[in-house]
């Protein structure tokens, strides 16, 4: 645990926090989306700095935890075939599917490769043209501009090996499927910083009129989160309910626009399933029909598989900010990091993994308390 | 791993039609595709996402998000291994 003189900043984050304290009146619950944002709170404590009136939920911006499990299981069907290369980001080796992960087909003889970028399977396509070459392409907004430019690149220079396996969600619609649901208790968003550097901020403005809801696109570092919770509890107080930059130092309302140019070409907006969560309508890309030769689902033909998770998982409600994870009974015992059950231990940006990493799976009387400033 | 990571243009090149740099990060130098931010400048600071630039910072906000990257740990991204052209590998 934290203590404030441990932050970089410690005074300015003293005082951040002290205008929290005096501005709210009321008790509020405020998501964060952002999984980066989520790991950033919890290793720094943020949630334990705050006047207890204010209460942070975890939100679903983790692609990794929320790629669907059939998904994985498709991608993990293709990969143990022998005709194929299949290239990942490499968080999603360990996601377990319903049977073993990544590493374990690689380890039985499948050819998975770990890539820093889509476009690094352009090279390897061309390397091994006797080879199919399958991108798994999951990811938010912010992913959109690279993985549109492999669909986009292997046309051009048409490449006849090389597909991708989509699994491409969006950050809005989780939102208002958030915001619809009978169970929810989110108040107030503080929106995710480096998705809004593709995709502007713009499209959160209906979101916070016809909800209601202050939405604060934040960044990730603590002073940032602190100033967005500042922001965003002003509003809440003030009756508010509108779009605000915390981190206009790097965000333009707009976006980028050659990115959504090219994301426009290649992708169209689908419903998508989230793990956890289930069917969300209109929330992801798919590939555009100019682009079906060379989507993996049409080109492999994976049967729809039949999944189930395990039962004790909650980690769909805690996507939601309906739970957290110590609600959870398998939370750091039976599930792990290394041995995890659900997705949101897999990921570092899950908040699952993020309360086991920093110690929160121990009992209250192992920790040090901070205590409250008076 | 939506977060992306500052660098500095260090040279800029054109290849299969993309518009290329190498961008160094901290110790690490790798290329990134400036198709999106066309406008950088050899020298400029970018924000980096899986090979992509998809903004342009200043120099001060590029130290300032490496530092919060590191002590998040959330570098490792970099160490993915490099893709030789024509080896395959
Ligand atoms: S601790 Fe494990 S089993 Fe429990 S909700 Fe999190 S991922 Fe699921």
């Amino acid at each position: 645990m934290k203590y404030l003189d441990e932050y970089r900043d410690g005074d300015i984050a003293a005082k951040l926090v002290e205008r929290i304290r005096r501005v709210q009146t009321k008790p509020w619950v405020i998501m964060e989306v952002c999984g980066g944002q989520t790991h950033s709170i919890v290793k720094n404590g943020i949630d334990h700095l705050l006047p207890k009136g204010v209460e942070l939920v975890h939100g679903p911006g983790c692609p990794v935890c929320v790629t669907p499990l059939e998904m994985i299981d498709k991608a993990h069907a293709i990969a143990r075939r022998p005709d194929v290369i299949f290239c990942s980001f490499g968080d999603m080796l360990r996601v377990p599917g319903s049977d073993g992960d990544l590493f374990t087909i690689r380890s039985q003889g499948g050819d998975v490769r770990i890539v820093y970028s889509p476009i690094d399977c352009l090279k390897i396509a061309r390397a091994n043209p006797d080879r199919q070459v399958v991108f798994f392409a999951i990811g938010f907004e912010t992913t959109a501009p690279a993985n549109a430019m492999l669909a986009w690149q292997a046309r051009e220079m048409g490449l006849k090996n090389i597909s991708l396996l989509v699994s491409h969600v969006l950050v809005p619609p989780a939102m208002e499927a958030i915001l619809s649901s009978p169970e929810n208790r989110v108040q107030a968003f503080l929106g995710p910083g480096h998705v809004c550097a593709v995709v502007g901020y713009r499209e959160y403005e209906p979101l916070a009129a016809r909800f209601h809801v202050p939405i604060v696109v934040t960044g990730f570092e603590p002073l940032d989160i602190l100033e967005g919770i500042l922001m965003v509890v002003e509003q809440l107080e003030e009756g508010r309910a509108e779009v605000e930059n915390q981190y206009s130092r790097v965000l333009a309302r707009g976006g980028n626009r050659p990115a959504q140019d090219l994301i426009g070409k290649v992708f169209e907006i689908s419903d998508r399933k989230w793990r956890g969560v289930g069917t969300i309508a209109q929330s992801g890309f798919r590939l555009r029909d100019e682009f079906r030769e060379f989507d993996a689902e049409h080109r492999f033909r994976v049967a729809a598989i039949d999944v189930s998770e395990p039962e004790i998982c909650i980690a769909g409600q805690i996507l939601q900010g309906i739970k957290k994870p110590h609600d959870c009974a398998a939370f750091g015992t039976l599930c792990t990091p290394q041995h995890p059950l659900g997705a949101t231990m897999v990921s570092a940006e899950g908040a699952c993994a993020a309360y086991y990493a920093y110690g929160r799976h121990l009992k209250e009387s192992d920790l040090v308390s901070i205590g409250e400033p008076s | 791993m939506c977060l992306a990571i500052p660098g500095r243009v260090v040279e800029t090149f054109t290849h299969e039609g993309m518009h290329m740099a190498r961008v160094q990060f901290g110790g690490v130098t790798r290329e990134a595709c400036l198709d999106y931010v066309p406008e950088t400048q050899v020298g400029e600071y970018v924000l980096v996402h899986v090979g992509f630039a998809i903004s342009r910072v200043d120099e001060e906000e590029a130290q300032r998000t490496y530092q919060a990257l590191a002590e998040l740990d959330q570098l490792a991204e970099l160490e993915a291994p490099v893709v030789e052209e024509g080896s395959g590998a």
